[in-house]
C-alpha cells in the first residue's frame, strides 16, 4: 500500500463516477473512462429515491420523464458497454427489481453487461442470494459491517456520512472512523462515497480508503457535455494518484 | 408477525444508515411494550390530556332502519384519531433519549397532533408537507405553527404526503442520531406498522366494549377509511378474532392502493401500491389530502390477501355527499377521510354498523364548500 506509483495496478486508488441512465450515458461514460475513471455506475432512476439528494432525485425525475424505465435503462446500459471497458455497475432501488423479478433483473442486468449490482434499499438481510455491492454507513454496528462484507461483492461501499448523497463543503469526519473499523473487520476493498465532490475531497478520501465514488458533482458537470466531464474526472484522477 | 414482516409485506427496505436505528427502535419498543408503567403513562394520557375513552354515538337519523354507530375519534384533542399515536411515540421518543422529531403530514392532522405532543413534552419538531396540502389545509398549518413546529415546505413531485414522507425520512437519514422519526400511519420499515397499530388499537378495544354494552351484540361491520390505514388498522384490531365481524376499509377511489395496486416498495416497506409495470410510484388522487396516498399499510395488504378484511372504494362526491349529509342529520361535521366510510356505510347489508368517524371536518370546509356549491 505504500508505493504510490500509478503504473503499479494494486496500488492505484479506484475512481467510481455515477452517472444516470438516459441518452447522452454511453457518450458520457466513454468521457470519464478517458478521464480516468475505473468503473462507472449507471443511476436506473426511481420515482421515490430515498437515498438520493436534490442533484440525483431531480436528475431521475428528468430521466423518467424521458421514458427511462427499466428496459429502456437495460439498453442504455448494454449501449454503455459497447463503448468501454470498465465495469459497469447498474444503482437503483428495491422497487424496480419487486417489478421486474429480481432474478430476472439480475440476468438481464449481467446480460446487458453490468459487472454487479448496488441497490440502495436493499439492506444486507435482504435477498441475501442477490449478489450486490453491500453499503455499510457510520452507523452500521460491527456485526453488520461483517454481513455486508461477507456478502458484498467485490468492494464494500463506504457511506461516508449519515445523510443523503449530494455535494458537502468539506469532507465527513465520519469516514476515518468508519473505515478503521471496516479494515480490522474485513479484507474486501472499501470505496467511499456521499458528499465527495472536489478533487481535495476525493484525495483524501482515497488517503483512507481503497477508492471514491464521485455521484452528485459528476451528474452536474455532465450537463456540461462529455468533454467538461472528462476534464472534471482528470482532476479526481490526479487527485487520486497523488494520494498515498 | 415477529420477523417484521405480514406475510409477504412489510419488512425494512431503507438505506443502511437507518438499520440500527430501527433495530434501536425495535428495542426501545419492546421494552416499552412489556413495562406497564408505559401503558400506564399513555391512560392517564388519554384521560386527562386527550379525553378517552372517546363515546360511540348511535347515528339514528343518518341512517334509518339500522343501527350505525360512529367511534367519535373527532372528539379527541386535536381532532382526530392521529394523537393516539402521537402520544405514545412521543413518550417512546422520550425513553429512546431523542430530543427532535421529525414527521410528515398530508391533511395536516398528523402534523397537528405530533405539533402538540412535542410542545406537551417540550421536543423539537419538524413537519414536512407538501405545498399542495399547505395550500387545501392552510388551517392546520397555522395550528402547528402556534403549537411551536416549524412546517417545511416540500416542493417537489406531487407536492402532496408522498413527497412529504419521502422528505421526512431524509431528514431522519441526516439527523438519526438525535432525532426519532414519529411517522404518522401504519406505514414506513418495520416495527413502524406494528408501534402505529398497537397504540391505535386502543379504538378497536373501546368501540368493541362500547358496543357490547349498547346492543349486547357485536356489530355485523366495522368500517373505517383507509389512506395509509391507521385509524382502520386500530379499530380492526379490537374485532380481528372476531370471525363473524366484516371488517371493511374504504379508499378513496383515486387512490386505492389495496382496490387496483400491486406489489412495490414505498418508503421502507412492500406493500401493495399505486406503481406502474416498472415500480415506479404513481400519484394519487382525492379530494382528502389525508387519503392522497400511493402506498398503504403493510398489514393492510395481508389482511386484504387472507380475505379476513374486505376493501371496498368511494369517490369524491360520495364522500363530499356523505359529509353533507352527517351534518345535516347529526349535527355532526366529519373530515372527508372518515366520509368516505360513512358513503360506503350506508349502504351496507348489515344491521349493526361501527363506523369509525376518524376525525372531524373543520379543516375540510373551505374544500369541501367549494366542491359542493360548485356540483
Amino acid at each position: 500500500m505504500a508505493c504510490d506509483d500509478r503504473t503499479q495496478g494494486e496500488a492505484r486508488k479506484a475512481l467510481c463516477i455515477y452517472l444516470m441512465a438516459g441518452p447522452e450515458a454511453p457518450a458520457l461514460a466513454e468521457a470519464a473512462v478517458e478521464g480516468g475513471a475505473d468503473l462507472v455506475e449507471i443511476g436506473f432512476p426511481f420515482s421515490d429515491p430515498l437515498a438520493d439528494g436534490p442533484v440525483i432525485r431531480r436528475a431521475a425525475e428528468r430521466a423518467l420523464r424521458d421514458g427511462m424505465r427499466t428496459t429502456a435503462c437495460l439498453e442504455c446500459l448494454a449501449e454503455t458497454r459497447r463503448r468501454v471497458r470498465v465495469p459497469l455497475v447498474p444503482m437503483t432501488y428495491a422497487s424496480l427489481l419487486e417489478a421486474y423479478g429480481y432474478e430476472q433483473f439480475e440476468r438481464d442486468a449481467r446480460a446487458a453487461g453490468a459487472t454487479s449490482l448496488i441497490v440502495a434499499d436493499l439492506p444486507a438481510d435482504e435477498r441475501p442470494d442477490l449478489r450486490r455491492v453491500q453499503l455499510v454507513a457510520p452507523t452500521s454496528t460491527d456485526e453488520r459491517i461483517l454481513l455486508a462484507a461477507e456478502r458484498t461483492d467485490g468492494w464494500l461501499y463506504l457511506v461516508t456520512l449519515t445523510g443523503t448523497t449530494g455535494p458537502r463543503q468539506t469532507l465527513s469526519p465520519q469516514l476515518a472512523g468508519l473505515v478503521e473499523r471496516a479494515r480490522r473487520l474485513t479484507d474486501v476493498p472499501l470505496y467511499a462515497g456521499f458528499g465527495i465532490a472536489t478533487p481535495d475531497q476525493a484525495r483524501a478520501a482515497a488517503e483512507l480508503a481503497d477508492g471514491v465514488v464521485v455521484g452528485s458533482r459528476a451528474l452536474e458537470v455532465a450537463e456540461e457535455g462529455p468533454a467538461a466531464l472528462r476534464r472534471y474526472v482528470a482532476s479526481l484522477r490526479a487527485a487520486l494518484d497523488a494520494a498515498g | 408477525m415477529t420477523d417484521g414482516f405480514f406475510g409477504p409485506y412489510g419488512g425494512r427496505f431503507v438505506p443502511e444508515t437507518l438499520i440500527p436505528a430501527l433495530e434501536e427502535l425495535q428495542a426501545g419498543w419492546r421494552q416499552a411494550q412489556d413495562d406497564p408503567a408505559f401503558w400506564e403513562e399513555l391512560d392517564s394520557l388519554g384521560r386527562e390530556y386527550a379525553g378517552r375513552p372517546t363515546p360511540l354515538t348511535l347515528a339514528q337519523r343518518f341512517s334509518p332502519g339500522r343501527r350505525i354507530y360512529l367511534k367519535r375519534e373527532d372528539l379527541l384533542h386535536t381532532g382526530a384519531h392521529k394523537l393516539n399515536n402521537a402520544l405514545g411515540q412521543a413518550v417512546l421518543a422520550r425513553r429512546l433519549g431523542k430530543r427532535r422529531i421529525v414527521a410528515e403530514t398530508g391533511a395536516g392532522q398528523h402534523g397537528v397532533a405530533t405539533a402538540t405532543v412535542c410542545a406537551r413534552f417540550g421536543l423539537e419538531c419538524v413537519v414536512y408537507m407538501g405545498e399542495e396540502d399547505m395550500r387545501r389545509q392552510r388551517p392546520n398549518v397555522e395550528r402547528m405553527r402556534l403549537l411551536g413546529a416549524e412546517v417545511r415546505p416540500v416542493d417537489f413531485g406531487t407536492r402532496t404526503l408522498k413527497e412529504a414522507t419521502s422528505e421526512a425520512i431524509r431528514d431522519w437519514i441526516t439527523n438519526v442520531e438525535t432525532t426519532h422519526y414519529l411517522i404518522g400511519s401504519c406505514v414506513g420499515p418495520s416495527p413502524y406498522p406494528e408501534i402505529v397499530r398497537d397504540l391505535q388499537a386502543v379504538i378497536g378495544r373501546e368501540a368493541r366494549e362500547q358496543v357490547l354494552a349498547a346492543q349486547g351484540r357485536l356489530p355485523d361491520a366495522v368500517v373505517a377509511c383507509v389512506g395509509g390505514g391507521s385509524n382502520a388498522i386500530g379499530i380492526f384490531y379490537g374485532f380481528l378474532a372476531d370471525e363473524d365481524v366484516r371488517l371493511v376499509g374504504v379508499e378513496a377511489a383515486g387512490a386505492a392502493s389495496l382496490g387496483v395496486g400491486r406489489t412495490g416498495v414505498l418508503h421502507g416497506a412492500r406493500s401493495s401500491l399505486l406503481a406502474d409495470e416498472d415500480g415506479q410510484i404513481l400519484d394519487a388522487r382525492s379530494i382528502s389530502a389525508g387519503l392522497d396516498y400511493p402506498g398503504v399499510g403493510p398489514e393492510h395488504a395481508f389482511l386484504r390477501d387472507s380475505g379476513r378484511a374486505e376493501y371496498v372504494t368511494a369517490n369524491d362526491e360520495e364522500a363530499l355527499a356523505a359529509f353533507q349529509r352527517l351534518a345535516e342529520t347529526e349535527g355532526i361535521i366529519p373530515a372527508l377521510e372518515p366520509a368516505h366510510a360513512l358513503a360506503r356505510a350506508a349502504e351496507l347489508e348489515a344491521e349493526v354498523i361501527v363506523v369509525c368517524l376518524s376525525g372531524r371536518g373543520d379543516k375540510d370546509l373551505d374544500e369541501a364548500l367549494g366542491y359542493l356549491h360548485g356540483l
